[in-house]
């Protein structure tokens, strides 16, 4: 964002006149550049063939900046994540950015590089978008709002609704990374960790899943909420049951020590770039091996499978050999008193 | 990870445990005082692992349960004053206190942060001049060294607008309060961790003494725990109740002397008022006279109103080890998690919230 006379957001730059136009012009389009967004008609317009994904979120991450990300590559890997996990090929994003006025143009810069090295990385487009700068104090700093389009190949059917007894269960890689990460930065709460957020674009390794196995039926991020969160939604959406191995779930050391300290489970810890797969047993191999190919499933583990037992609900046998309730989480993650 | 894979080590969990099948022959009830073996226990299924003769019983070991409506009213009614600050722990935010909850007068405008430690408290009241910043001290002997800590700091730089509201509450004399009230037939305790590795184990004398209850200071891994079953059992199987340390690494008899010098340099034992078991006679701290500059209770003129119990929530005999979460209508009712109508189910710790979340099938 060298371009500008400016250090800070101002208000103006986002009212529509010269200073948001050479935002828009010399800051977003160039990083950004494609042909669809150069245009910078009101809309961008496609074709599409096929059966189409289309998602939405919002981003309001506090810091904006953490160890192995920042709110910009959270931002476009969520929405490609949401877009994979359907199984779709991912194609064109929007982005809305809601800007605290005073905001550095320099750390601008910086989120605005990294939404173009991930949607490079994940090979999509951003080929629309909106800026609004608020008052100090209405947001905190920088929300980001994208939405997203893919297109979903023949044939392929994932839900959370899909899971059937027998299934396995496999993780792509060890919980806990980007929620530890996140929170070692926190305000009031900073401790020094090596743990960097998982945050990444998922949607490469879903479709060397998808080129292996017809037979994957669910695919899901666990964001927040964490793993628990997510294989209870399968569950009770699916109507069946899910048993768990405290054994097999790869947590590393680091997360553990982070979650000894604050009294958290590593499994309500958020992930950004983990994905949990039910995929029919005689297909599980095969696709973990395939997994394990790719730089974002090499620690891939199976870690459970689907029973017709206990529907709706999450069991884990625990290193003991006794078994417990998985339940979701409830309100904040908050660390414990004592 | 190394303290933590060895005692969660499967084969020796499973050598202990048939162990105590071997050893114990009579029906025993053994409470664990602390919210955190609570925990353990219900999520590494070591219940379902003993035998039938060993019966466990949750206690009244976790502060955020045991912190009296009355009291809870006194943090929100302070919170509503103006310029001021609060600073608390964060899992006291979502009690429900008799009208309201700390969360609730925050989503309201109140200005209530969550905190990790007292330092971080100080260091708001350092940033805030022109405001008082209130730390809710709640926490047993475990949290209260480094509240005091905190004051004497405070007094030291001569930071005038930091309080202390201290709802701490001290382990022993509750015990013997229980023990006192014969409710419930105990055999065997096992003692708090963290709080004897500041008090020590000798506090816990009197229970073996002039109760003829097995006493075992026990950790926090699944492993301490089945290790400290297994020592009251041989205890009681042998008819010589005493207090034995397992959890060495942390505990040492005498304690953790500089921890307790804080402590009584800055607060002096008060009564308290526990929830579920009444005013409990020199149960809690309060700031010793050269400290009551820093008294939220005496330093500001806030009016908490009537207490209003909840109807039909048993966490008080729930806390006192006489029924289980079980046993209460409103469990998984209409008291859940994410609508709490008893301390018992807020907090990670308390036994309503492990049953409900990590209760077998």
């Amino acid at each position: 964002m060298r371009a500008f006379n400016e250090e800070k957001i101002l208000l103006a730059h986002g009212s529509g006149g010269k200073l948001g136009h050479d935002l828009v012009e010399k800051g977003f389009v160039p990083a950004f550049d494609n042909p669809l967004l150069s245009k910078l008609d009101d809309s961008a317009v496609f074709e599409a063939r096929g059966r189409l994904a289309f998602t939405t979120d919002s981003y309001i991450v506090t810091p904006i900046f953490f160890p192995g990300g920042d709110i910009g590559k959270l931002a476009v890997c969520g929405t490609v994540n949401d877009l994979a996990m359907s199984g779709a090929v991912p194609l064109y994003l929007s982005l809305s950015f809601i800007i605290e006025e005073g905001f550095l143009l320099s750390d601008l810069g910086k989120i605005v590089n990294s939404i173009k090295d991930a949607a490079e990385e994940a090979g999509v487009k951003i080929i629309t978008g909106d800026t609004k700068v608020v008052n100090k104090g209405s947001v905190d700093k920088l929300f980001i709002n994208t939405a997203g389009v893919g297109v979903v190949p023949h044939g392929v059917e994932i839900s959370g609704s899909n899971a059937k007894p027998g299934d396995t269960l496999i993780l792509s890689g060890p919980p806990g990374h980007h929620g530890i990460a996140v929170m070692s930065e926190r305000e009031g709460l900073k401790f020094a960790t090596q743990v960097k957020s998982d945050c990444a674009p998922l949607n490469r390794l879903v479709a060397e899943m998808l080129e292996v196995s017809g037979d994957i039926h669910c695919l899901r991020d666990p964001t927040r909420g964490g793993l628990a969160t997510t294989l209870n939604e399968f569950a009770a959406q699916s109507g069946v049951g899910i048993l768990i191995y405290e054994d097999w779930i790869p947590v590393r050391d680091e997360v553990q020590a982070a979650c000894e300290m604050l009294g958290f489970d590593p499994l309500y810890v958020a992930n950004e770039g983990r994905l949990v797969a039910a995929v029919a047993p005689d297909d599980a191999e095969k696709v973990l091996k395939q997994m394990r190919q790719n730089k974002y499933g090499t620690e891939a583990a199976i870690i459970g499978d689907v029973r017709e037992e206990h529907p709706g609900k999450v069991v884990m046998r625990t290193r003991l050999g006794a078994s417990r309730i998985v339940d979701m989480l409830v309100g904040e993650l908050l660390p414990r008193i004592c | 990870m190394k303290f933590i894979d060895e005692f969660r080590d499967a084969d020796l969990a499973k050598a202990v445990i048939n162990r105590v099948r071997r050893n114990s022959k009579r029906h025993i009830r053994l409470m664990e005082f602390c919210g955190g073996h609570t925990v353990t226990i219900m999520k590494h299924g070591i219940r379902q692992l003993l035998p039938e003769t060993v019966e466990m019983l949750s206690g009244p070991g976790c502060p955020v349960c045991v912190t009296a409506h009355q009291d809870l009213d006194k943090a929100i009614a302070l919170s509503r004053e103006p310029e001021v600050i609060i600073t608390s722990f964060g899992d006291m935010l979502r009690v429900p206190g008799s009208y309201s909850s700390l969360q609730r007068v925050r989503a309201d405008g109140a200005d209530i942060r969550i905190v990790y430690s007292t330092l971080d408290a100080l260091q708001i009241a350092r940033g805030n001049g022109d405001k008082s910043v209130v730390f809710i001290g709640i926490g047993f002997e475990t949290t209260a060294p480094t509240i005091a800590a905190s004051v004497m700091q405070a007094k030291e730089e001569g930071i005038e607008n930091y309080y202390v509201l201290s709802l701490h509450k001290l382990c022993p004399p509750v015990i013997k309060a229980l023990l006192d009230s014969g409710e419930v037939k105990l055999d065997g305790l096992i003692c708090p961790g963290h709080v004897s590795a500041v008090i020590g184990s000798r506090p816990w004398d009197f229970a073996a003494r002039d109760y003829g209850i097995a006493c075992v200071v026990a950790g926090f891994e699944p492993l301490d725990v089945l290790q400290s079953v297994e020592m009251l059992v041989s205890q009681l199987e042998e008819g010589e109740p005493k207090v034995e340390i397992a959890y060495r690494r942390g505990v040492r008899p005498e304690g953790n002397l500089r921890a307790q010098e804080l402590m009584s340099t800055v607060f002096e034992p008060s009564p308290a008022y526990w929830r579920g078991i009444g005013e409990v006679p020199e149960s809690g701290l309060r700031l010793r006279k050269e400290y009551q500059a820093f008294d939220a209770e005496l330093c500001f003129n806030f009016d908490p109103g009537p207490t209003l119990e909840p109807k039909g929530c048993i966490c008080g005999d729930i806390l006192r080890g006489v029924k289980t979460p079980l046993d209460c209508k409103l469990f998984r009712g209409a008291c859940t998690p994410e609508h709490p109508v008893g301390p018992c189910m807020v907090s990670s710790e308390g036994s309503c919230a492990s049953y409900y979340h990590y209760e077998s099938l």
